[in-house]
């Protein structure tokens, strides 16, 4: 009862300081945010007292929870969440790719226009939908690896729903313009503390897990998800040091400036791409992939050198998003050639994966969540061959800012991580909520096409663009003058972009069926199908060769 | 968890003994061409290290083997350019504007070098077909404000309009009629519809013969007795159809009301002598472009005067 009473005193006293710092806000956005975290320590505090059981308090029992089961519930809410900011991700990322087609849908007003709408893309998709996959899939395989319950529960219940705050204040202050033009960490100082204290509780339930488990190794896709963990936390820490203006204000200055501001800003965007979208979601496929195969991990030694060769290198390849800018020659050498030895490490993960398959390899066919792994896998190792090849200077100087950028990153996004969080979805769903099976294969079928046909028109159509692009930029007339103008690549790019956005609604209509098939599998329906594949005798064809018995001659 | 090893039965491969949740790892050797691959991109590395700056010491850096810079490659890159440009530029350079079409070969290379100083320096305002659009003038027609021969198109360029930091800009105000009471409401509209009239959009009226005496007394000193306007004060023809900000009653009334103020940045301290000299024989070979005045005849009238 004490510890009850604690817990709702804490909340009430969070939401009172954040009552107090909504008034006395010096802007808009501050006094709008403090207001929506007062309303979820309101929320909080009357969960935490109307969901007490004061029967078994009274009686002094102390409800200790089924320690023979998984603690699943956190789980169970991160597939939802994962499902849902997936779909408010696409859509954004549809938004805006007619945005850039059609720029009068900015709508005219501020809330609207392409430069906020762009990190909640970014942000919506990377942190929102990949980072509850992540949590979730990382309280699944730790527990499931180490063969024990999480470490803290109480815990793990504050990672789901702090993450999910900060996902709230993040989206809605770019709407509201509030940001530290950070790529891929636009939120203010107060979110990102927010975010750390989130991060830390995430490490202390993950740490602890493994430290009590039960098996005698660490299994590797626990090594991907402590990586993972841990640099994600430094390299948040470090990218955000800034000192705000006000206490009670959303402004801050960062505590870099000029060319050390952008190399600590790309060290951490690129480590966002290594940490956060590689080896948090190889740490998912070297669990998900030899479940659904049925099959053994394809290499232990590979599994080791590629991971220590990984993150060992990973680290350092962030000057290359700075090629030809101010950045020293010697740091951006660096970049370059760290990102191409990066190449081999990276495929490590996917020879792992795809040769995992050997001996099931008929499941491509049969299995659309195994094929779904299996184009997942493609694209990874797709966009890790391109990484490095954009990192070399003379590709890069044709490359650097055009919209070839934005195809590697959506083919590694749209590809990898997107195929691979799917494939994990439709594995978990129906065992996280005891169903016999997912609704519907044959959706996942579609899904798989629909995807896989988007991501072709979206890359496809975004190479084209980029190259065209650069390709303008740099054409000089005879007389050594440039023939075209900014204006000119934008209108040459807009069936293009056209054909970007005809992709992303494809990938999308994908999610919206994932979305049905998800839904009716938790309510427990299962949709009457045809199975994927049947055995027809055909008698017709099915006999020897019997050449006597050719067509009578006349 | 037992430590088993086994032999795989569809791969033929050992695996190392443990297993997690079901799933058990083989014993597979790291593929050949895999380590290969890996040990060429490390090599590939050493060698790009050794070749190229990349070692940061306390003061300054390795410089490598081959001492490339990125800031020498650029200078050197520039200088060729601009060596190989030199002669045709000075020659430009020493080309009076006016003479400039006398010399097709300089006329070429400038017009060149116009258009894609237009690109950078023009298309935000004049669009890149260079048509303008509200508020900002249309260059490939014959209509100027301040004149479209090579002269007075580089006078603009150099000085701007309504510039405030540059004393020689091309300055006109006209008076806000409307908002500084000089006309009433209805005088404004009498006044827009003599201009209507002019511009043959509509019917003289009894509000545009009133508007007539009204423009006759406030506008016709610098848009001249008939509205064909006056190029030395910049005032517009507004007989001829062409409007920089709209011929409608209500764009006009607004103008009228409140004035235009159109404001152009004055090139002349951003680019060199002969770039702006570049974009005149530019925009004057757009279509509209007109003959230098005759310096005879230029005389004559100052005579006459």
């Amino acid at each position: 009862m004490i510890q009850l009473t604690m817990r709702a005193g804490i909340y009430l006293a969070v939401a009172a300081l954040a009552f107090l710092a909504a008034g006395l806000a010096v802007d808009f956005g501050f006094s709008v945010h403090m207001a929506i975290v007062c309303i979820a320590a309101l929320i909080a505090c009357w969960v935490t007292i109307s969901g007490a059981d004061y029967g078994a308090i009274a009686r002094g029992i102390l409800r200790t929870p089924d320690a023979g089961r998984y603690d699943d519930d956190p789980i169970r809410w991160g597939v939802i969440a994962t499902v849902f900011w997936g779909m408010a991700g696409f859509l954004a990322g549809l938004f805006i790719a007619l945005q850039l087609a059609f720029p009068v849908l900015n709508l005219g007003i501020e809330y609207t226009t392409f430069g906020r709408l762009r990190p909640l893309h970014t942000s919506a998709v990377i942190f929102a939908f990949g980072g509850n996959a992540l949590i979730a899939t990382s309280f699944y395989v730790v527990q499931r690896t180490c063969r024990a319950r999480l470490a803290f529960p109480g815990l793990a219940r504050f990672v789901f729903w702090g993450y999910q705050l900060f996902i709230v204040l993040a989206a809605t202050g770019y709407m509201l313009g509030i940001t530290e033009a950070r790529e891929y960490a636009e939120p203010e100082w107060y979110v990102d503390l927010w975010l750390t204290i989130v991060w830390v509780a995430y490490a202390a339930v993950f740490i602890g897990t493994i430290l009590k488990r039960s098996e005698p190794h660490i299994y590797v896709a626990n090594w991907f998800y402590l990586s993972f963990i841990i640099t994600i936390a430094m390299l948040h820490i470090v990218n955000n040091l800034a000192v705000p203006v006000s206490w009670v204000g959303s402004k801050s200055y960062s505590a870099f400036a000029g060319v050390q501001d952008a190399l600590t800003q790309w060290w951490y965007g690129h480590n966002a791409v290594g940490f956060f979208l590689t080896a948090g979601f190889l740490a998912m496929m070297y669990y998900f992939v030899p479940k659904q195969a049925e099959r053994p991990v394809y290499s232990y030694r590979l599994s080791i050198i590629h991971f220590w060769s990984l993150i060992f290198l990973y680290i350092w390849a962030g000057p290359h998003h700075l090629l030809f800018t101010a950045l020293p020659d010697w740091a951006q050498t660096l970049g370059m050639v760290f990102s191409i030895m990066l190449w081999m490490p990276s495929w490590g993960g996917m020879i792992n994966g795809l040769m995992t398959l050997n001996g099931a390899w008929d499941k491509v066919r049969t299995d659309p969540i195994i094929r779904m792994m299996v184009m997942a896998l493609a694209f990874y190792g797709m966009s890790t061959f391109e990484g490095p090849m954009l990192s070399v200077k003379s590709v890069n100087s044709l490359s650097h800012y055009t919209d070839w950028t934005i195809g590697h990153v959506h083919s590694g996004a749209l590809g990898w991580n997107g195929m691979i969080t799917f494939a994990a979805i439709y594995y978990l769903t129906p065992r996280l909520w005891a169903r016999q099976r997912l609704y519907s294969l044959r959706m996942v079928n579609w899904h798989f096409w629909l995807a896989t046909v988007g991501i072709v028109f979206y890359a496809s159509a975004m190479w084209v663009a980029g190259i065209m692009q650069g390709l303008m930029w740099r054409e000089y007339g005879a007389d050594g003058y440039l023939v075209y103008a900014f204006s000119d690549t934008v209108k040459a790019m807009h069936p293009l972009y056209l054909i970007r956005a005809f992709g992303g609604l494809l990938y999308l209509s994908g999610a919206v069926i994932m979305t049905i098939n998800v839904w009716r599998t938790i309510l427990g329906h299962l949709r009457d199908e045809a199975p994927m594949r049947e055995t027809r005798p055909d008698p017709e064809r099915d006999h020897p060769a019997t050449p006597f018995h050719a067509l009578p001659a006349e | 968890m037992a430590e088993q090893k086994r032999i795989d039965h569809p791969t033929g491969t050992e695996t190392v003994g443990h297993e997690w949740d079901g799933i058990e790892e083989l014993n597979t050797p790291l593929p050949r061409w895999w380590l290969l691959t890996f040990y060429a991109s490390i090599v590939f590395a050493i060698g790009y290290v050794v070749m190229y700056p990349a070692i940061p010491f306390l003061h300054g850096n390795s410089k490598g083997l081959s001492n490339w810079s990125s800031r020498r490659e650029l200078a050197k890159t520039m200088g060729t350019e601009a060596t190989r440009k030199a002669p045709i530029l000075s020659a430009i350079a020493a080309t009076p504007i006016e003479n400039l079409p006398g010399k097709p070969t300089l006329m070429n290379v400038a017009i060149q070098g116009g258009g894609a100083a237009f690109k950078v320096h023009c298309v935000q305002c004049h669009g890149s077909g260079a048509a303008g659009s509200k508020g900002y003038p249309n260059l490939n027609d014959d209509d100027w404000l301040w004149g479209g021969d090579l002269k007075s198109i580089v006078y603009t360029i150099t000085y701007g309009a309504r510039n405030p930091e540059v004393a020689e800009t091309r300055t006109s105000l006209m008076p806000a009629f409307g908002h500084d009471g000089i006309l009433t409401p209805a005088q404004v509209q009498d006044a827009v519809s003599f201009v209507r009239v002019l511009s043959r959009q509509e019917k003289s009226s009894s509000s545009s013969r009133r508007g007539s005496a009204l423009f006759e007394a406030n506008c016709a000193v610098c848009h001249g007795p008939q509205g064909k306007g006056n190029r030395t004060v910049g005032a517009p023809n507004l007989a001829d159809g062409i409007w920089l900000y709209g011929g409608d009653r209500e764009t006009l009334t607004q103008t009228l009301t409140d004035s235009r103020r159109g404001v152009m940045p004055a090139w002349g301290h951003r680019l060199d002598p002969v770039t702006i000299k570049m974009l005149a024989a530019y925009v004057h070979s757009l279509g509209g472009g007109e003959a230098n005045p005759q310096p005879q005849l230029v005389a004559t009238a100052q005579a006459t005067n």
